[in-house]
């Protein structure tokens, strides 16, 4: 099937060029910081995680997202999401490889990175996190790969896929909740302590993914011969429109916990983030960003006439994907260091060098996105036009 | 197979392009080329015998390493019942403190690139 | 990949006759674990089974205000080859002084006794018992020694700096570059670190092995920095523990810090 990536029209061939283009000045930049180290960056030792590690957590979400499709096709015999399925996994498949190069390009000793494995350390977080996010992307290949070429044999999936299938729903919900894990379990640092912290993170991907599914299915259509159903699209939205809510309402919960308590640990994250703190704030235009982009969210998603309309629909799912974008990227990573064990506060401003790095690592993600979307939706061309 | 004879002439092509150093060596009479590394010591027996420390030298200092770091292990007793202290600079280096001709000749002909020395700071060598 | 001594052994074929030397067979002809420590150790070294240090705070404050004495933080620095990069962002501290409220953000209260606000604290890893940096290490490159010593294997640090986001006390350093170039008079007998590694104050492991006391405490004029074992009954440090009220930096976290102050 691979054979379907290399022949395509000249927007193809045009987009390739561009995603390549901007891999190749993320890569250079990415010599750079391998050689000179991570000084390159703005981190530093009070915010020792920044840009990078932002986006793994977000994109972990959307990686786990994919079981949004999965769940209700598979376990509810949901017919509509049936010609999405694929999509869904190969979204997945391009957001745990976007997550583990965030890691990759993280780390200060990049070529030990098979430490982890030579020294297996089950008491370590990152360590349950390498497993479940390799296994993640193993299964979604294996699934997504296995159906797609049935699907263009015309057969129906062979039974051992199955168990797989199964498998593959709790570990969507698995990567989510160890990587909060990660930031759930440390002493010290107030604005990650909270129990409800996987929940947020798994009510916010259900909301971040499923939009970066719909406007893709939308491009879909746009671009190619192959409608994935205005029915799929709906039913999204309407995930979307839940797992908004529960997210908000999550936040919220935070809020109330921290000032109602009015313990200044709890509270001095969320005044740095949202208002400021010592006169420092540079996220504040950010943070805020991110609440009127969810409310404007809100009210379109809410009311039924405005999510019907599609090219109102896409106002609100990129305000979504945007909105949690920024609070569960550079909102909670940078918002847990500040202020710092020693309650000074020291602000953390990303690099040139660094955003490229990064534009460079989202553009490797969606290239393996667009040649496995090219791969499925000619495939899916060819069925429906042989069935036509 | 289709364009069958292009295919294998690119492979000799590049067969030929990748063994290239090796044809040179060949053909320039330094294929038989050893490097001589000059050994200084001060002591009469290194810690394990020559032929051995030679072939494995990398799997002592490793164990060393992590016995040392790891472990809070210090004391090593050689074959011959002597006791010595594990340490790269306090040690090996004391009895081998020319780096350049001891360590570095082989490792520079076998274009191997430990990362001891990263860290571990060498001992100042006389010119 | 790393050898364990046992294999090594075993490959050497020399097992049978350095037996003697090793962890293993240490820990079966001496039943006391650091009797066991004390035979696999360097003569002269000091053995403890939990090391602490008490920080005298009056002698220290009077010291540093009234020559801004920084002596421990010279003494540890030079001796680590510690780099001085001369900015904020990639400093890298082993030992270095807090001003009150900082060091013991819990504690500060508008009627803070009269001298305390802003007064000196010299601040460095507290070994904790209970080390949440040594939890999330996913490598096992940071550890808790035997001796109560929360120590760091450079060789195996991989840089992800979990061990930074956990450590609430803002202890671990990362190298964000090459640290060579900024250190003014490299130390020969210990090694400098490499870019991409953490690292912090290792309680002197390198000279307890070889029979001397930490760095900062032999520096320090004043005699305000103690060191000992505080399993060891005769030890100065629970001697003063014992008479004095001292406090911890943060001790409501569980993480049982092993830096006492004396206020």
């Amino acid at each position: 099937m691979i054979d379907k990536a290399l022949i395509g029209g000249k927007k193809y061939y045009g987009l390739i060029a561009v995603l390549l283009g901007v891999i190749g000045v993320g890569f250079l930049c990415y010599l750079w910081q391998f050689f000179h180290g991570l000084g390159i960056t703005g981190m530093g030792r009070d915010v020792s995680w920044g840009l990078y590690i932002a986006q793994f957590t977000f994109l972990v979400g959307v990686a786990a997202s994919a079981v949004m499709v999965v769940l209700p096709y598979y376990l509810h015999n949901y017919k509509a999401f049936g010609r999405i399925t694929v999509l869904g996994e190969f979204l997945a498949i391009s957001s745990v490889a976007m997550c583990m190069l965030f890691i990759f390009v993280d780390m200060g000793q990049p070529l030990r990175v098979l430490n982890v494995l030579l020294h297996p350390t089950p008491n370590s977080v990152m360590f349950w996190d390498m497993l479940v996010l390799s296994g993640y992307l193993a299964l979604n290949i294996l699934i997504g790969w296995i159906s797609l070429d049935c699907e263009r044999k015309g057969v129906a999936p062979p039974k051992w896929i199955k168990p797989f299938v199964y498998l593959s729903i709790p570990w969507a919900v698995s990567i989510h909740t160890v990587t909060a894990f990660l930031y759930a379990g440390l002493p010290g640092r107030h604005l990650w302590l909270t129990a409800i912290m996987a929940a947020r993170f798994i009510a916010s991907a259900f909301a971040s993914g499923p939009s970066l599914l719909i406007i893709l299915c939308l491009i879909v259509r746009k671009t190619t011969r192959f409608d994935p159903g205005k029915e799929a699209v709906q039913t999204l939205a309407k995930i979307v429109t839940y797992a908004m809510i529960i997210n908000l309402f999550f936040l919220g919960l935070e809020f109330f916990t921290a000032f109602y308590s009015r313990i200044p640990g709890h509270m001095q994250p969320l005044v740095y983030l949202y208002a400021g703190l010592e006169g420092h704030g540079v996220l504040i235009p950010w943070m805020w960003t991110s609440t009127a982009l969810a409310a404007l969210s809100l009210v379109l998603l809410v009311n039924p006439v405005t999510r019907r309309h599609e090219s109102v629909l896409v106002v609100a799912v990129v305000s979504v994907f945007f909105s949690t974008w920024i609070d569960k990227g550079m909102g909670l990573v940078v918002g847990g260091f500040i202020p710092n064990p020693l309650e000074e506060v020291v602000e953390y401003v990303p690099t040139l060098p660094e955003v490229l790095i990064t534009l460079g690592v989202w553009a490797i993600g969606f290239l393996i996105l667009t040649i496995l979307f090219k791969i499925a939706i000619t495939v899916k061309e060819g069925v429906e036009e042989a069935g036509a | 197979m289709y364009d069958g004879g292009k295919i294998v002439a690119g492979l000799v092509v590049f067969l030929a392009v990748v063994t290239s150093p090796i044809w040179y060596n060949v053909v320039a009479g330094k294929a038989e080329y050893r490097p001589d590394p000059k050994i200084v010591s001060q002591e009469k027996q290194c810690v394990a015998p020559k032929a051995w420390m030679t072939a494995m030298h990398m799997t002592l200092l490793n164990s060393w390493r992590d016995s040392v770091v790891r472990e809070d292990n210090r004391v090593y007793v050689a074959a011959n019942g002597k006791t010595y202290n594990m340490s790269l600079s306090k040690t090996c280096m004391q009895c081998h403190p020319n780096k350049s001709e001891f360590c570095d000749r082989c490792h520079n002909y076998a274009s191997v690139n430990p990362y001891c020395w990263d860290c571990h700071v060498e001992p100042k060598e006389k010119k | 990949m790393g050898v364990n001594r046992r294999d090594f052994l075993k490959i050497t074929g020399l097992g049978a006759l350095a037996g003697a030397g090793s962890k293993v067979a240490a820990d079966l002809v001496f039943k006391d674990q650091a009797e066991a420590r004390e035979a696999r150790s360097n003569k002269g070294a000091f053995v403890g089974k939990r090391w602490a240090m008490v920080v005298d705070t009056k002698k220290c404050i009077e010291k540093v205000e009234k020559d801004g004495c920084r002596d421990c933080a010279i003494a540890c620095h030079t001796v680590h080859n510690v780099p001085d990069f001369g900015n904020p962002k990639d400093e890298i501290k082993w030992i270095w002084q807090e001003p009150y409220e900082h060091a013991f953000p819990n504690q500060h209260h508008p009627y803070t006794a009269e001298g305390l606000e802003g007064a000196p604290f010299v601040v460095f890893c507290n070994h904790c018992d209970n080390p949440p940096c040594v939890r999330v290490c996913p490598t096992k490159a940071t550890f808790k020694r035997e001796d109560g010593i929360v120590m760091m294997d450079f060789h195996r640090c991989i840089g992800c700096r979990f061990c930074m986001a956990a450590c609430p006390y803002g202890s671990r350093s990362f190298n964000w570059r090459n640290p060579r170039p900024f250190i003014q008079n490299i130390q020969e007998n210990f090694p400098t670190r490499m870019r991409g590694v953490v690292e912090k104050c290792l309680f002197c492991e390198e000279r307890l092995a070889e029979g001397l006391s930490p760095a900062c405490v032999e520096a320090c004029k004043v005699k305000a920095l103690i060191f000992g074992d505080l399993e060891d009954p005769d030890s100065e440090v629970r001697e003063i523990l014992h008479t004095h009220r001292s406090i911890q930096r943060k001790p409501g976290l569980g993480t049982m810090p092993q830096i006492y102050y004396i206020v």
